[in-house]
């Protein structure tokens, strides 16, 4: 499969370039193994080797089945490919995949980067992508030197054989028309070159300059651009429209009606959203207008009060509690959370008789494809999708009904007009998809030891995967992603009687996962409720924890977040410790938030990280991935909230809904477990522990506990 | 008609003199490293520099830009040699990078006016520019680092 095409080299500035050259077309061994977490068994893998071609000028251009949206995956896959290929790193070109079978992710089925699944999901395959053409090459040189390929070697992208030598360019022809091996043996980990070793991004040159193409960035000739005006309120569709005024503006082409609301067609973006702002729509509000958050979580409290469905349950909880020497209640609130990227939505659309091109940031490039295909009654490989840098993705441009790129489609079929969709900073805030609000209340009780001896925990918050390609996952009432941090806590485990139920409302709001999806909730509850009762059993924090983790990895991160943090020093008059660890994405995560509170105000002075991912294959990354977590989740901690009044999102871009910046972020130091355990992800899993950290050294500050995100000024009061 | 200079290159373009200079930069122009985020003078995305000075291009109406000297990232070095650029090279500062066109222009007005910032001055000067992966202290390391690599 070529991954190249005329009109992506030509506006494609940076990575993907390359003369097509010639490419070496071979195949992944039936048996590559793959690397599956949890230890089901492998589909047998026979897909095309596209994930990889070699130049005739020595370029190693390799495609990515995953999409570089921070994360680090440009330099990540491409460190896997040349462990096994052996080639010149400075000769590496890298692109993004079209949609294709090849791509599909080795574990969830569909074409998807998330779920901090990525270097650990391809691992396997593309360490035997490279080492499959380095096979072939070695073959190739052997036969021109006429030696056998035992006497070769291969060394920074040449096959040498005493005296003679062929760079991987020269051999690529050849290579190209030897039968795939059957089998390829994967270098073992003590001659690893690459693997677990510091590497510098691949992409960084192209974000420094300007060069790196986002979505919003693809130009040309003919091209409009496209604002939408979407419903004030959830769920609201287009009574009419008068689009007299849009018209008149200078620049404005067309109006057009799209399912979700009306468009603006204009030779620029400024005359476009000029010309949406000048829009009067009538709108069919719907039960979309009845929201308001405050009755939102009274609505939830009600439901926490009634039986859900059973997502954890063992030995009887209701006894357990009526024998307890003391009982803690406590009931937590978290609201919506937009994603909010820093590159707003945007797609851009060609539609000719039978094609359709497009140009867009996305997690999910098939899922578009087909999407865009049902929309213009074309087959799914009629619509070709070039999937640009993502300028953030968070989980946002992961979406089952591909919301914005589905709109663009519209647009584009509705005025026959080859146009850039572009969503302003306040459609994104508004536009919903939002990590959902949930109510949590949960009844502990404490043994004569001071361990928890019983364990009540009822959850409320709208499901994610109902109706998506994901929903399979829901069984007997429980979306795994409400309740995971919870039903799953390695907590419960010592707690032999418990119960986890859910309540899952229908509200027109839309919600998609958030960076660390349920976790983002459910750890700030159960680490905070851990600290409480650690304090309430007059037990250290860390050494209450030991005491209940029986997890080695656990542990692990405990006692090296404990040792770095300086955890059992005394801090400076007026600062305070809390500490945090939490399991998500297969990684563990622990956390010490060092913080002082001056006249009502927090500062988070240094953040503690330890993780154990597993194997980190680019420990830089690794850490990259914690620093950046930290800074996401303590935005949440600070300012996350959208609220909802009459149905209408208050909240609209910045100023409102605010981000972590410069001036308050703190020092955060990462360490990385020196761990063998089985590999986790990195992009997700510093988030969870974050918000308990903090609100554990809060109370630490202030003798109370915070039970509410964001943080409300009355949290930073002392007792 | 509106004149313009931008990276030393002249321009005439013909937009209604309210237009955002970050529009006339990015959909006539074609200069995309230059970011929307915001609109509203909140991100920093899209700081560009006129006559030296870091502005907001989102919200600066391309009639205050007339005749004037404005520098996007595309003309702040032709090589990656600036010592920001090299620095935020060395320090592997940029995650999904849509913001640092932004954070490097605000940086660079910075170190011009201050060669050696301390943490604090650095705060000062870069609190205005967000950037939602948060690699904020890389950003601080990185401009450190330029600051000695000006200095040699």
């Amino acid at each position: 499969m070529s991954t190249t095409s005329y009109n992506r080299r030509d506006f494609l500035k940076t990575g993907g370039m390359l003369s097509s050259g010639l490419l070496i077309s071979f195949f992944v061994p039936a048996g590559a193994k793959r690397f599956i977490p949890g230890g089901e068994t492998p589909e047998p893998l026979f897909a095309p080797n596209a994930y990889l071609n070699i130049g005739p000028d020595n370029t190693v251009k390799i495609t990515l089945a995953h999409v570089e949206m921070g994360q680090g995956i440009w330099t990540t896959l491409p460190m896997l490919i040349a462990e096994e290929l052996d080639c010149d790193w400075s000769k590496i070109k890298v692109e993004h995949a079209p949609p294709g079978a090849p791509y599909i992710h080795t574990l969830y089925g569909v074409q998807i980067t998330g779920g901090s699944s990525t270097t650990w999901s391809e691992f396997d395959r593309y360490r035997n992508a490279g080492a499959t053409a380095r096979t072939l090459l070695v073959e190739a040189a052997a036969k021109k030197f006429n030696v056998s390929p035992s006497e070769c070697h291969t060394e920074n992208g040449f096959v040498i054989a005493g005296n003679q030598r062929a760079s991987y360019g020269e051999l690529a022809d050849a290579a190209a028309k030897l039968p795939p091996p059957a089998s390829v043996k994967l270098k073992d980990k003590k001659d690893w070159k690459y693997i677990g070793k510091v590497k510098k991004r691949l992409d960084t040159t192209a974000k420094i300059s300007g060069e790196a193409m986002f979505g919003i960035d693809v130009h040309f000739p003919g091209m409009l651009i496209a604002v939408p005006a979407h419903a004030p309120v959830f769920g609201a569709t287009v009574r009419s429209f008068d689009a007299s005024a849009a018209k008149a503006i200078k620049g404005v082409q067309e109006v057009v009606q799209v399912p979700t609301g009306v468009a603006v067609i204009a030779d620029n973006f400024w005359a476009a959203k000029q010309g949406r702002d000048a829009l009067k729509i009538d709108w069919e509000l719907g039960p979309g207008e009845n929201i308001d958050s405050t009755t939102q979580f009274e609505e939830y409290r009600q439901l926490a009060a009634t039986k859900g469905a059973t997502a954890a349950q063992a030995g009887n909880a209701d006894d357990a509690l009526s024998r307890a020497n003391k009982k803690i209640a406590a009931e937590y609130i978290f609201p919506y959370l937009a994603h909010a990227p820093m590159e707003p939505l945007n797609c851009t659309v060609k539609i000719s008789d039978d094609l359709c091109e497009i140009w867009t940031g996305t997690q999910m490039p098939g899922l578009d494809q087909s999407i865009a295909a049902k929309i213009l009654g074309f087959k799914p490989e009629q619509v070709k999708v070039n999937t640009l840098f993502l300028g953030g993705g968070f989980g946002r441009r992961a979406n089952a009904t591909s919301d914005f790129v589905a709109e663009a489609v519209n647009v584009a079929k509705a005025s026959g007009k080859f146009i850039k969709l572009i969503w302003t900073r306040e459609d994104d805030i508004r536009g919903g998809y939002y990590r959902a609000a949930f109510l949590h209340q949960v009844h502990t009780g404490l043994g004569a030891d001071g361990l928890p001896i019983a364990w009540q925990h009822r959850i409320v918050g709208q499901s994610i995967q109902e109706g998506g390609p994901f929903a399979a996952s829901i069984k007997n009432g429980i979306d795994p992603t409400s309740v995971e941090g919870v039903s799953d806590s390695p907590y419960l485990e010592s707690i032999p009687d418990h119960n986890v139920e859910l309540h899952s409302p229908k509200l027109p709001v839309t919600v998609l996962w958030w960076r660390s999806v349920g976790n983002t909730h459910t750890a700030f509850v159960m680490e905070t409720m851990i600290d409480e009762l650690a304090f309430a059993a007059g037990k250290d924090p860390v050494a209450y924890r030991r005491s209940l983790l029986k997890g080695k990895r656990h542990l692990a991160a405990l006692d090296l977040v404990a040792k770095k943090s300086g955890w059992d020093k005394p801090l400076p008059q007026g600062r305070f410790r809390g500490v945090a660890v939490h399991e998500s994405f297969g990684t563990v995560v622990a956390q010490v938030a060092e913080i002082s509170i001056r006249e009502g105000h927090l500062r988070v002075h240094k953040v503690t990280c330890a993780i154990d991912c597993g194997l980190a294959v680019n420990p830089d990354g690794v850490k990259a991935q914690m620093e950046s977590c930290i800074i996401f989740g303590l935005t949440a901690v600070l300012y996350g909230e959208i609220t909802l009044e009459k149905g209408r999102v208050k909240q609209r871009n910045f100023h409102d809904y605010k981000m972590l910046r410069m001036n308050e972020t703190p020092l955060i130091e990462v360490h990385i477990v020196d761990s063998n355990e089985k590999m986790g992800g990195a992009g997700e899993p510093g988030v969870p522990p974050v918000a308990p950290a903090i609100a554990n050294a809060i109370f630490s500050a202030t003798g109370k506990r915070v039970r509410r995100l964001p943080l409300q000024s009355s949290d930073l009061v002392k007792v | 008609m509106i004149k313009l200079s931008v990276n030393n290159q002249p321009y005439t373009v013909d937009v209604e003199p309210a237009m955002p200079l970050l529009w006339v930069l990015r959909d006539i122009l074609h200069l995309t490293g230059t970011k929307y985020g915001c609109g509203m003078a909140q991100c920093g995305a899209c700081t560009v520099h006129l006559n030296g000075e870091a502005v907001r291009s989102c919200v600066t109406p391309v009639r205050r830009a007339e005749n004037q000297t404005v520098i996007t990232i595309e003309g702040l070095s032709k090589d990656f040699s600036h010592p920001l650029q090299r620095a935020w090279i060395e320090e592997d500062v940029p995650q999904c990078g849509y913001c640092q066109s932004g954070q490097i222009m605000a940086a660079a007005v910075l170190l011009r006016e201050n060669p050696h910032p301390t943490d604090q001055d650095i705060d000062d000067a870069m609190s205005g520019n967000i950037c939602r992966c948060g690699t904020y202290q890389r950003i601080r390391k990185a401009i450190h680092l330029a600051a000695k690599l000006s200095a040699k």
